[in-house]
């Protein structure tokens, strides 16, 4: 338990997540393209039309994982938003900051592509059904985190605030989770299952998890890289950035 | 963790159930209007409106699908096990819609029990499966229907 509170405080130093997470971008980089290559092949080519959908069944393969990474996106963001609000850790305000405009985009994919499958199978784009309502406030909920911590120019009013506006929205996430059980929606319940069994075969779950791993991989490479670069900025008066400039400066040819 | 933090912490708790309860109360009062569509159930029971607009969902009933020959003049039924609607409807239908799938439709209940629909959705299911798979399944259940 000690090692893992060291462990965690260690991460809250921005020297220390500026070298790990250098070490660690390009490791999770390398995951994603070895998860989505094969995933997009196994999406696109390698599985089988469903049986009453058809070929439009593989918009599936972006739509699940990215409607389930607006909601994990949006989760770590509200678990940083805790952890700013409780110790204080600059680093939790970050990672919360630059997830936004990815969670943001991720929800934006959802929405579409779930649209753009609505139309041939449904017979409509768009429906306000408690799904679709609940997911399209999520992507307001990103929209207004992005506005309301980019609006204030004091660093810590700006990290409190989001982090409040984060922790207040994380009630929306068991609501589109459950909406489908709650309440009659045009949107089917879910396919996969974590307890019981999935309602998938297994030729087109293999693509769907590939997908959702290289996703999340993904999200972990931006969510590094862009941290990395703000972190740096943010503390650009410290001796330890200081330090950083000289050694690339001393690396590159004048 | 100091006394401060954990104070901040359980404050935060609190402040997530007390919202969490406050939403959840929300959602119920609503419960009615967040429900996407009534189910024949309902109409039998007489909840829904006449000559109002809403929406009704359950699964179209085998055989009773009627085309007309010249026009795009469509009528079925809906049922889910509790009641049963009969449905007009002028339009192109969804690719999914069929006998035994889940639809949607919007529209007015006339007086005389007849729900004219100005859209029609289909509601797709949870289930993924290749062609052979559901091939396979729809034997299966054949030749089991032929041993009983």
């Amino acid at each position: 338990m000690n090692r893992f509170v060291a462990w965690f405080h260690r991460w809250g130093s921005p020297k220390h997540f500026y070298d790990m997470s250098g070490r660690w971008a390009p490791w999770m980089a390398a995951l994603f393209f070895l998860t989505f290559i094969p995933g997009l092949y196994y999406s696109l080519i390698g599985s089988p039309p469903d049986y009453q959908q058809g070929e439009s069944a593989r918009i599936m393969y972006i739509h699940v994982p990215a409607a389930w990474m607006s909601m994990f996106i949006y989760g770590v963001m509200a678990l940083a938003g805790a952890i700013t609000l409780i110790w204080k850790m600059k680093m939790a305000d970050i990672v919360a900051q630059v997830s936004a405009p990815i969670g943001a985009s991720f929800t934006f994919l959802a929405l579409v592509t779930g649209s753009l499958w609505g139309k041939p199978m449904w017979g409509a784009y768009w429906v306000w059904d408690a799904r679709l309502t609940s997911e399209l406030i999520l992507l307001f909920l990103f929209l207004g985190y992005i506005a309301l911590t980019t609006s204030i120019d004091d660093k810590r009013t700006a990290a409190r605030a989001g982090a409040v506006l984060a922790l207040v929205g994380v009630v929306n996430l068991p609501i589109i989770h459950y909406s489908v059980e709650w309440w009659s929606t045009l949107h089917q319940p879910s396919t996969v299952k974590v307890m019981g069994k999935s309602a998938i075969h297994l030729s087109m779950l293999i693509p769907l998890l590939l997908m959702s791993f290289a996703f999340k991989f993904y999200y972990a490479w931006v969510v590094l890289s862009s941290a990395r670069a703000e972190v740096l900025d943010r503390d650009k008066n410290a001796k330890w950035a200081a330090d950083v400039a000289q050694a690339q400066a001393g690396e590159m040819p004048s | 963790m100091t006394p401060k933090r954990k104070k901040k912490l359980v404050l935060i708790v609190l402040a997530l159930a007390g919202l969490g309860l406050a939403v959840g109360l929300g959602l119920n009062a609503f419960n009615q209007n967040i429900m996407f569509f009534f189910s024949p159930a309902d109409v039998a029971a007489g909840k829904a409106p006449y000559e109002r607009k809403f929406r009704i969902g359950g699964l179209v009933e085998q055989g009773s699908v009627q085309r007309d020959e010249h026009t795009l003049k469509v009528s079925f039924r809906v049922t889910d096990g509790g009641g049963t609607v009969p449905v007009q409807y002028e339009g192109i239908l969804p690719d999914l819609f069929r006998e035994g799938q889940g639809i949607v439709a919007n529209g007015k209940l006339g007086r005389d029990g007849v729900f004219t629909a100005a859209e029609v959705l289909a509601k797709h299911d949870e289930n993924y499966m290749p062609p052979e798979v559901a091939d396979a399944l729809a034997a299966q259940k054949a030749s089991e229907s032929i041993k009983n």
